[in-house]
């Protein structure tokens, strides 16, 4: 799969799923999406630049191992619970503050389910992609001819 | 809040294990929350007993539509049981040797293992129940895959096998179950199934479910698993598996048949009562017939649920046959009491027992009887936590599993059930013979000729002495001070047993929102059309 065209291809499309993917994310809460969908896309551009060039150089690109990935996620996601705790509801029910930022009519509204929702994200891109990663290596050093 | 800290903290700790840096942090993260885990059970059960069951209800919203994480004192109690026995086998488990290359999955697993066995005894709905059970499984799985040792993934095919049978029996169950009556919130679903009228049917939705908690306990006929799966663990996962992992069937098996189908507990009770009697005495039976400590004790698990059955099965049919109400109660109590009190007693005893083998493993690298020997002059340590052990659970008096059996012989012969309790007293005398042979064989006669010489025990001896010590302990506390321990399993009994106040303590008064506007949960609507 070393193909020049692949390559080039990769490169241009795997910041794209990254960029979608986040969008993902941040309309899941009442439209299609979420934490899942947008983790499995985003580890899918991952795993692109993997088939593209090396598993290598998609961990290069990662920067993190991607099993502290899914620890980091799952502390974000069981992080969402502390402040309903804290402000004496049940766990886990969501909190909400609205911003007024550039549109008065329409504000931006921030809650804890978004906090869960992105860790559900990044714990999905860090099993998703350490199980893909691990599969590739161990390809790599199959003899050849398999 | 606090009913949720037993499954938050190991998840929290499971997460920081992964996240860490370092190669010693998960082993150090590991160690720390299992023997902290104790004291957070502790406060659940002592608010519990102070100021009744308490219901969360997870993100503010109302069961049955949410998810609710109820903590009654049944529940409370197994919480503790399993965090006892979590930090028994980790402290044990401290003292093998650190192996970098899978300290971080394997104490993320065993954080993960005992938030799932929390989640289930407080899950207070089928499907966040099933979640658990599925936990459990994957993280029980991965634990005997990265044991790594011989034959070892020959039982673990089976048991995985039969477990995915058994997920698919109980997803098949609860969808059947929302099918019928639109909910899977157990409490709501023994209400709801009343409304239906119709007994028959609520008893056929409880089957599948049964079956598929069945095979989770290893019961006759799902036996299977159990002796294949265990015995090629190392000590400390194969005591925590034998502590936990079947009694979460059980657990399963009496909060459902206590709750949601409560319509025919004759029936239900005459088929458990029937499995019952058979796990008692082919699992004894064939534990008779072993030769190697490991094997012996795993058929004693599957023997031992018998007895756990016996007593659930007792109290369904004594609530079904026993005209008169007061009788009833107090009959059908002590004969699920009795369940609880064995429960109790088993968890911390065969705990200690695989413990035990551990041990003898460590200083005479073998656990085949036919080339031990002589371990009461050697290890006389190692000899009297055995004794305590087996006498516990072959039930001679002043011995915790006494006063277990005790309690169910009795309800037994209440009940008029004259075959079950003629087993279970025939299991009983079996028990003691196979206890015996071990100890006869391992610890008492002179060492055979071909005998490999005690090993000196290395470091880490102190830590696994001191887990399965603290496990002796505990059960000779259980024996002597038999009331207190009984007192504790006839007040879960009668939490399972007071049907309707469960239910309204779950269904009624929704939780607070930040909005101010309360989540009532639904009424009952006349006009609702049913299926």
């Amino acid at each position: 799969m070393r193909s020049v065209i692949f390559k080039a291809g990769a490169r241009a499309v795997a910041p794209l799923l990254v960029l979608v993917s986040a969008l993902l994310v941040v309309r899941g809460h009442n439209e299609p999406g979420g934490g899942f969908v947008g983790g499995l896309l985003c580890a899918s551009a991952f795993a692109l630049v993997a088939l593209a060039e090396g598993v290598g150089a998609a961990r290069r690109l990662l920067r993190i191992e991607p099993l502290r990935l899914v620890g980091i996620g799952l502390l974000v996601a069981l992080g969402s619970a502390i402040p309903a705790a804290i402000a004496g509801f049940a766990p886990f029910t969501g909190l909400w503050v609205s911003l007024q930022l550039w549109d008065k009519a329409s504000p931006v509204k921030l809650g804890t389910p978004l906090v869960f929702d992105l860790g559900v994200y990044l714990t999905v891109v860090g099993i998703a992609l350490a199980m893909i990663f691990t599969l590739e290596e161990s390809d790599d050093d199959a003899p050849a001819g398999l | 809040m606090t009913a949720m800290l037993p499954i938050l903290v190991p998840l929290l700790a499971a997460a920081l294990a992964l996240a860490l840096p370092g190669d010693r942090a998960p082993r150090l993260v590991l160690l720390a929350t299992a023997l902290f885990l104790p004291l957070v059970a502790l406060l659940v059960m002592v608010r519990v007993h102070e100021s009744g069951a308490i219901v969360v209800h997870v993100g503010g919203w109302a069961a049955p539509f949410g998810i609710a994480i109820v903590a009654d004192r049944f529940a409370s109690i197994m919480v503790m049981l399993a965090a006892i026995v979590g930090a028994a086998t980790v402290l044990f488990s401290s003292g093998e040797a650190p192996d970098p290359r899978t300290d971080r999955a394997r104490s993320t697993l065993i954080l993960a293992l005992l938030a799932a066995a929390a989640g289930a005894f407080l899950a207070g709905d089928l499907f966040n129940l099933y979640v658990w059970f599925e936990l459990l499984l994957v993280s029980s799985f991965g634990l005997a895959v990265l044991e790594g040792r011989g034959n070892q993934l020959a039982g673990g095919i089976v048991y995985v096998v039969l477990s995915l049978l058994s997920s698919t029996l109980f997803l098949v169950g609860a969808g059947l179950c929302y099918g019928a009556v639109g909910t899977l919130n157990l409490a709501d679903l023994g209400v709801r199934l009343a409304e239906l009228g119709n007994p028959r049917l609520a008893t056929v939705l409880a089957s599948p479910l049964l079956i598929a908690f069945a095979i989770k306990a290893a019961v006759v006929p799902f036996v299977a698993w159990l002796p294949a799966a265990y015995p090629p663990l190392s000590s400390a996962i194969g005591a925590l598996f034998a502590g936990l992992l079947t009694k979460v069937g059980v657990y399963a098996i009496i909060r459902t048949s206590t709750i949601a189908f409560v319509q025919e507990p004759e029936v239900i009770g005459f088929a458990i009562l029937t499995a019952a009697g058979a796990t008692m005495a082919l699992g004894v039976l064939a534990a008779v017939s072993q030769a190697e400590i490991r094997r012996i004790l795993s058929f004693h698990i599957a023997s031992q649920i018998g007895y756990m059955l016996m007593g659930t099965g007792l109290a369904l049919v004594i609530v079904a046959t026993t005209p008169s109400e007061s009788v009833r109660a107090e009959l059908a109590t002590i004969a699920l009491g009795g369940a609880i009190l064995y429960i109790l007693h088993h968890i911390i005893v065969k705990t200690n027992l695989f413990l035990v083998a551990g041990l003898i493993e460590r200083r005479r690298g073998t656990t085949e009887l036919k080339a031990l020997g002589g371990l009461a002059q050697s290890d006389p340590a190692i000899a009297a936590i055995f004794l305590i052990s087996a006498l516990s659970l072959a039930g001679l008096p002043v011995f915790s599993g006494f006063w277990a059996k005790l309690v169910l012989v009795r309800a037994g012969l209440d009940a008029g059930a004259w075959i079950v309790t003629g087993i279970a007293l025939a299991t009983g005398l079996l028990t003691l013979l196979s206890m015996m042979k071990i100890w006869v064989e391992a610890f008492w006669r002179e060492p055979v000729a071909a005998a490999p010489p005690p090993r000196e025990p290395g470091p880490g001896w102190r830590p696994m002495l001191a887990a399965s010590g603290a496990l002796a302990a505990i059960a000779l506390a259980i024996g002597l001070g038999a009331r207190p321990a009984w007192w504790l399993a006839r007040g879960a009994a009668e939490d399972m047993l007071a049907r309707d106040a469960a239910a309204a303590r779950v269904l009624e008064g929704g939780p607070e929102t930040p909005t101010g506007e309360r989540r009532e949960p639904r009424a009952p609507d006349p006009e609702e059309p049913r299926r």
